[in-house]
């Protein structure tokens, strides 16, 4: 017996659900009713006997963007990971503390793991394209979750390239393959593809690092344009990309090989009045 | 700089020559040795090869008539072995590559296993394949024992080379897949497979080529019956088998032996075509790389 992932309680947990509106991509509201989506707890992420991360404490709130920074190594790609349990594909990956997405605990051990991984998506760091044409990129998950009708397989195609400004560069060559668009094309086919599973969330793991300046702002003007409508969590090593289009900033230090949250708060405080020493180094020695 | 390079070059020219030639030697060498081999069955089997040898029954022990009901034994022995063999290399590659991780106990256990059962001498399958199929199963000597026995001895092939064609396929898609909620099955399904189809059928191949070469094995479980079979149960003379028998055991069947061989390359020709064909046209029609 799994147990179910309820949706529902993903969109309206405890509240009634009026505080928040589900408008369209463009329009959604600038800054988000601050209500946390996701509790984090104690958690500490350890591969083996070397402990990545830990005692980490934070909540994530609905709408909003949230950026994990830090330097390398510090488990921002750990701390992503366990949100939809990707860890669970590391042999010797173990996860302790508790996370409740929605009012649900996402970490136990009879949970619907793909229905987690609907709501919560993972964009990765290099764009990971399936090696089929464009249209079967997007359908191919959609079919495998139970849409099968052409005409509605046809009308998510189109709106969810159109989301993510896709739709005129690549109506024509739909079946050509998605392994033939530049990088930062295959980055946003990444990105709509996870959209069209309607996910709540989106995890991004340094979406733009592989990609020139030019593509780098598409997508992240892109990014920014999925406020409100999704709980967005991005780690990012541009600092100036972070403070651009986040809401709330995580930093992530390392200490003594293990990683920590160091300091967690609405964006422009931790850029501009960092309550701790070792934020207030990064954010201006990284800006230096 | 130039010059030291080129003096380095002159003191070591001897070694370097000889590498050379070594080098350039073999290759002729085997080009030459499968040109030859190919030449001599031409220049002495051509001859015999007509639409009549491909659809009559032999007569007088193989000197005369054809080898009709030896292809089609040959053929089914091949289809069993192939059906027997696909399935279950394919399952145990699958567990192996996608769902056991390297350093697992029993991966390795199963990986030393094939890789034991891979260099035992084709005798030994004949030998067993005499005892379980035959003799324990009641399967007698028969077209079933035959070609279930081959299916053993490619197994170990089939497993290593779609083991290999599997962990060839990058990292990231079935990432990609897992953060999508796919289940595996859908991924493999989708992505995996299709992305190592070329590896699958290369591996298969190798296996179908190795199964049509093999003698010793089918000795002892399909037998030597010329006869046409009527059923899977029945005794079939497979090519390799016919082709030993007419040049070790019957004077002057070395004509027909040689047509024979021809026959057999050429089937073995004919299948690598289809197969790839296959492979390119149908098992990864989706799977689009620019
Ligand atoms: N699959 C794994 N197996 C073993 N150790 C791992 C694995 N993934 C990460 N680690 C270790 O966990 C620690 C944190 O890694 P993680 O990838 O989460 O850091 P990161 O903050 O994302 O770094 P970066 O900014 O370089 O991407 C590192 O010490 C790393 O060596
Ligand atoms: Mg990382």
């Amino acid at each position: 017996m799994t147990q179910a992932f309820d949706r529902h309680t993903l969109f309206f947990p405890e509240t009634d659900g009026e505080a928040y509106t589900l408008g369209p991509l463009q329009s959604g509201p600038l800054c988000c009713v601050p209500e946390p989506l996701i509790r984090v707890t104690n958690l500490s992420v350890s591969y083996g006997n070397h402990p990545a991360l830990k005692d980490v404490t934070l909540d994530i709130y609905r709408g909003c963007i949230t950026a994990l920074i830090g330097p390398s190594g510090c488990g921002k790609t750990s701390f992503l990971s366990v949100l939809n349990r990707l860890t669970d594909m590391i042999p010797g990956c173990r996860v302790e503390g508790g996370i409740r997405i929605g009012g649900q605990d996402i970490l136990a051990p009879r949970l619907d793991v793909s229905a987690l991984r609907r709501e919560v998506s993972m964009i990765f760091q290099k764009p990971n394209p399936f090696p089929l044409s464009i249209r079967r990129n997007i359908e191919m998950p959609l079919r495998e979750h139970g849409m099968k009708k052409r005409a509605d397989l046809d009308e998510k195609l189109e709106r969810v390239l159109t989301d993510v400004g896709l739709w005129a560069e690549v109506k024509d060559r739909l079946d050509k393959p998605a392994l033939a668009l530049s990088g930062g094309q295959q980055q946003r086919l990444c990105i709509a593809r996870a959209l069209a599973l309607e996910p709540s969330v989106l995890l991004m793991d340094e979406p733009c690092s592989a990609l020139d300046p030019l593509s780098s702002g598409v997508v992240e003007d892109l990014i920014g344009r999925l406020k409100g409508r999704y709980t967005v969590v991005i780690v990012t090593h541009n600092l100036a990309q972070a403070r651009r289009i986040a809401n709330y900033a995580a930093f992530f230090w390392l200490r003594e090989r293990v990683g920590t949250l160091v300091e967690f708060g609405q964006c422009r405080q931790i850029f501009e009045a960092p309550a701790h020493d070792l934020t207030a180094a990064y954010v201006n020695g990284a800006r230096g | 700089m130039a010059e030291a390079e080129s003096l380095a070059v002159t003191r070591r020219w001897l070694p370097e020559a000889l590498m050379t030639l070594a080098v350039w030697g073999s290759a002729l060498l085997v080009a030459g040795i499968f040109l030859w081999l190919l030449g001599d069955l031409l220049w002495r089997g051509a001859g015999h090869l007509s639409w009549s040898f491909l659809f009559s029954s032999p007569l007088n022990a193989g000197r005369a008539g054809g080898i009709a009901p030896i292809l089609v034994s040959t053929l089914l022995i091949l289809g069993v072995a192939v059906a027997a063999a696909v399935p279950l290399g394919l399952a145990t590659a699958v567990l192996l590559a996608e769902f056991l991780s390297s350093h697992s106990r029993f991966g390795r256990l199963v990986g030393l296993s094939l890789d034991v059962l891979a260099g035992v001498p084709s005798i030994v399958f004949g030998l067993f394949g005499n005892a379980f199929f035959s003799i324990f199963l009641g399967l007698g000597f028969s077209i079933l024992s035959g070609g279930l026995t081959l299916a053993c001895m490619v197994l170990p092939i089939l497993v290593r080379t779609a083991e290999a064609a599997l962990r060839a396929v990058p990292d990231d898609w079935r990432l990609a897949g897992a953060a999508l909620g796919l289940s595996r099955t859908a991924a493999l399904r989708h992505i995996l497979l299709p992305a190592a189809s070329s590896g699958l059928v290369a591996g298969l191949l190798l296996g179908v080529g190795r199964a049509m070469a093999e003698t010793a094995a089918l000795i002892f479980t399909s037998g030597y019956v010329d006869r046409m079979p009527s059923s899977l149960f029945d005794s079939g003379r497979a090519l390799s088998v016919h082709i030993y028998d007419l040049s070790m055991n019957v004077a002057g069947g070395d004509g027909n032996a040689y047509a024979s061989a021809l026959v057999l390359i050429g089937l073995l020709i004919l299948i690598n075509g289809t197969s790839l064909w296959l492979a390119e046209h149908w098992l990864n029609r989706r799977i689009l790389t620019p």
